[in-house]
């Protein structure tokens, strides 16, 4: 029998190895099973998911924190209008009392950010063991140095195309799945590289030529914001800058809007008033063969028209001159300066945020959710969820896409004023509608800019 | 000595006790909790939204006038402005007409039959109004409008419900005449009520045709409670929020914003809580002149 001989610079290694391990095992401090020298009581808001059952596996998951640290939890769920979840948000912070974590959406913590806790630590925490936030969230949520508030991946969404495959194979002759496979190392980059908005606007002219045109919003929504807010982006229209100078009045502004004209001649006339239910609708009724919206309309019409939710494959979005860009929305969780229980709340977002806990939401939540953290974008569900089966999984970007919210690259207390009042939709609007010209369009969208800035 | 004290505060006592049982010092009591929610829900938020609204973005510095003054610089604001007045003056002129042509109708309906319909011409008005603008929404919805479904069965066109600026005032318009026909129509039918039956008959023998009744003993009779209602209808027409905010979020390009959609959408959704309170405070003029004529005319009634 050979015996294995263990050198001195082998056993050396072995133990510096042991040793690293150990000393990273607990230089991160196990944040579940927390003894508190009284028990604390922590009360929490959280989203209120739209996606049936979602919402029970948050509790469950609260429960077991609660039970394995003894800490009386009061979670409430709140939403998922994001409305509702900024008037608790702004009563709770006028009020100096409420919730200790509340949950609130992509910008809302900007205007509370005075009254919340630094989170650095509690990012710290998770970054270290999953690595950095993505690009979006660190410019929602880290200002001025500080991290205001936590990423949170439930209820965190993106706009990617929703398309239905048959109908853009039929009339415009694109197999999309054939495009963005089920499976990042099957994709040809030759092809993701040609579908471009021209080749967009071409595609839409022969849907809408068929009877079934591509529509998005045109209005005073935020589906609207999504949508728009990129694709003048990718563009290289630019409303502000980093700097916070204006630069809407640009070549790519005139560019966008010209491509919008071209557009909204292949989309119905209906999406100047369209809400942010009205892309779901839009699709599940048949009427037409691609949106850009998060997985929920594939999830509804699974429910109520599931000939046409298996006809529904979620991908990249067109790439424009200057890039591709994909409008996305994520959720945070802040802590008031308020709460009496800091300590537990922190240890609370820590565990939660945890893998093992967000696999669970994750599988839950059936794709919709989306994390900022890449190791959890290894979770199965969005191959596996269907049909059709792996329809969701670029869902994930796999891609060259950036995922922005409307508003960026300005300064995000900037960015929240062109997101808010709809600046680029309305703009666009003006000019598709022919109210007018893309020259008065630009100057009028560079006077509201200046009366927020 | 000692005994003629106690005697004197046992009758102060009594005095105490017979003056707050008085029926003056009861009136007080059973109108302080209301007093008490005036002035928390009403006097206080207020005077704290004029305060909010001489402040900065982030309420820390004292900015003067200078939020009124870059409204005023702004053409979206004067949209507004022209939105409310415009929304305001058709929506009140409809239900007043409305209300009164119904309560006219209802009248000379034979009792047994007048209470259903009174109670049938109700509905609108006592449906929370969220939930009838939630139901016109479906009506007008952009793509599957009910009503443009009627309308082309009937050989209509469908019209641009909600995507035009025309149509989406006109909806938000028919919605809120929808809501407040009823309240006019039920004040103006007390009132015909509490016309007596002997100026008619006097009307009649000197020969007064059916028109001629109404423009010289109805109309007159109506004229002070037509002034209250339309004066109180325009003070809660002018707030309006639910309505457009549930039709069409004050678009399609900001052509149905009012000033409390318009307030709501900088002062908490872009987080200028100052410069939202500065909106809203704009719709002071019209709601003080309005409660002054108001109050004045109920003075008058009373003297």
């Amino acid at each position: 029998m050979a015996k294995k001989k263990i050198t001195r610079r082998k056993f050396i290694k072995t133990v510096a190895a042991g040793g690293a391990a150990i000393a990273g095992a607990t230089a991160i401090p196990s944040v579940s099973r927390k003894a508190y020298a009284q028990q604390p009581k922590l009360s929490i808001a959280m989203w209120n998911h739209w996606v049936p059952g979602a919402t029970d596996a948050q509790k469950a998951v609260i429960d077991e924190w609660a039970k394995q640290n003894k800490v009386d939890v009061t979670a409430d769920f709140i939403g998922p209008s994001a409305t509702e979840m900024l008037t608790v948000a702004s009563a709770e912070a006028r009020a100096g009392t409420g919730h200790d974590i509340v949950v609130l959406t992509t910008f809302d913590g900007l205007f509370f950010k005075d009254k919340l806790e630094p989170m650095n630590d509690v990012v710290d925490y998770i970054q270290g063991k999953y690595g950095k936030f993505d690009e979006v969230s660190t410019y929602i949520s880290h200002v001025d140095g500080t991290w205001i508030t936590v990423p949170a991946p439930t209820g965190s969404h993106s706009y990617p195309m929703v398309t239905r495959m048959d109908m853009w194979k039929q009339y415009a002759d694109i197999d999309v799945v054939d495009i963005f496979p089920a499976d990042v190392g099957q994709r040809k980059a030759s092809k993701v590289k040609k579908f471009t908005y021209s080749a967009f606007l071409k595609a839409c002219e022969k849907v809408h030529k068929a009877g079934y045109p591509f529509a998005g919003p045109i209005s005073e929504c935020s589906d609207a914001d999504d949508w728009l807010c990129p694709l003048f982006l990718s563009f290289g229209s630019v409303p502000v800058n980093e700097k916070g100078d204006i630069t809407i009045e640009s070549d790519g502004t005139l560019e966008a809007l010209d491509y919008m004209q071209k557009l909204c001649e292949y989309m119905p006339k209906e999406i100047y008033g369209w809400n942010d239910a009205s892309n779901n609708r839009w699709i599940i009724s048949g009427k037409g063969s691609a949106i850009q919206n998060p997985p929920s309309a594939w999830a509804v019409a699974k429910r109520t028209r599931p000939d046409v939710a298996a006809q529904l494959w979620h991908h990249d979005t067109p790439r424009g001159p200057k890039g591709r860009y994909r409008g996305c929305l994520f959720m945070t969780y802040g802590l008031w300066k308020f709460s009496k229980n800091k300590k537990a709340a922190k240890d609370f977002i820590k565990w939660f945020l945890e893998s093992a806990q967000q696999w669970k939401l994750l599988d839950a939540a059936q794709g919709y959710d989306m994390p900022q953290l890449k190791p959890l974008e290894a979770h199965p569900v969005w191959k596996e969820v269907g049909p059709p089966k792996g329809g969701q999984y670029n869902y994930i970007r796999r891609g060259d896409e950036h995922l922005v919210v409307g508003g960026y690259p300005a300064p995000a207390h900037i960015g929240v004023q062109i997101y808010r009042k709809y600046l680029i939709p309305v703009m666009t609007a003006k000019v598709t509608t022919g109210e007018m010209k893309p020259k008065e369009a630009m100057k009028w969208c560079a006077k509201e800019l200046e009366e927020v800035m | 000595m000692e005994l003629n004290r106690a005697a004197g505060e046992q009758s102060r006592n009594v005095n105490l006790l017979s003056k707050l049982r008085s029926r003056r010092f009861i009136g007080y009591w059973m109108v302080l909790p209301l007093v008490v929610l005036i002035i928390g829900l009403v006097v206080y938020p207020f005077f704290y939204s004029i305060l909010l609204s001489f402040q900065n973005k982030a309420e820390t510095k004292f900015v003067g006038l200078k939020n009124y003054q870059r409204l005023i610089r702004y053409g979206t604001f004067w949209l507004v402005v022209g939105n409310s007045f415009r929304f305001t003056l058709t929506a009140v002129f409809f239900k007043a007409t409305l209300g009164l042509m119904l309560a006219l109708i209802l009248n000379n309906l034979p009792f047994k039959g007048q209470r259903i319909w009174r109670g049938v011409s109700l509905i609108p008005w006592v449906m929370p109004l969220a939930l009838s603008s939630l139901g016109w929404w479906w009506i007008f919805e952009p793509t599957h409008s009910a009503l443009d479904w009627v309308l082309v069965q009937l050989g209509s066109t469908p019209k641009p419900w909600l995507s035009n600026p025309f149509w989406a005032r006109i909806g938000c318009i028919i919605t809120n005449i929808w809501f407040g026909t009823p309240f006019f129509m039920i004040m103006y039918l007390a009132g015909l009520k509490s016309i007596p039956r002997s100026l008619y008959e006097v009307a009649e023998i000197d020969g007064a045709r059916a028109l001629q009744r109404f423009r010289y003993v109805t109309f007159p009779m109506l004229g002070k409670l037509i002034a209250i209602t339309v004066m109180f209808s325009t003070i809660v027409t002018f707030a309006n929020f639910d309505i457009v905010w549930i039709l069409t979020h004050g678009g399609p390009r900001y052509t149905t914003h009012m000033f409390g959609t318009y307030a709501f959408n900088i002062g908490i959704e872009t987080g200028h809580l100052p410069r939202g309170a500065a909106i809203a405070l704009f719709m002071f003029p019209v709601l003080g002149i309005s409660a002054f004529f108001i109050l004045r005319n109920i003075a008058r009634g009373e003297t």
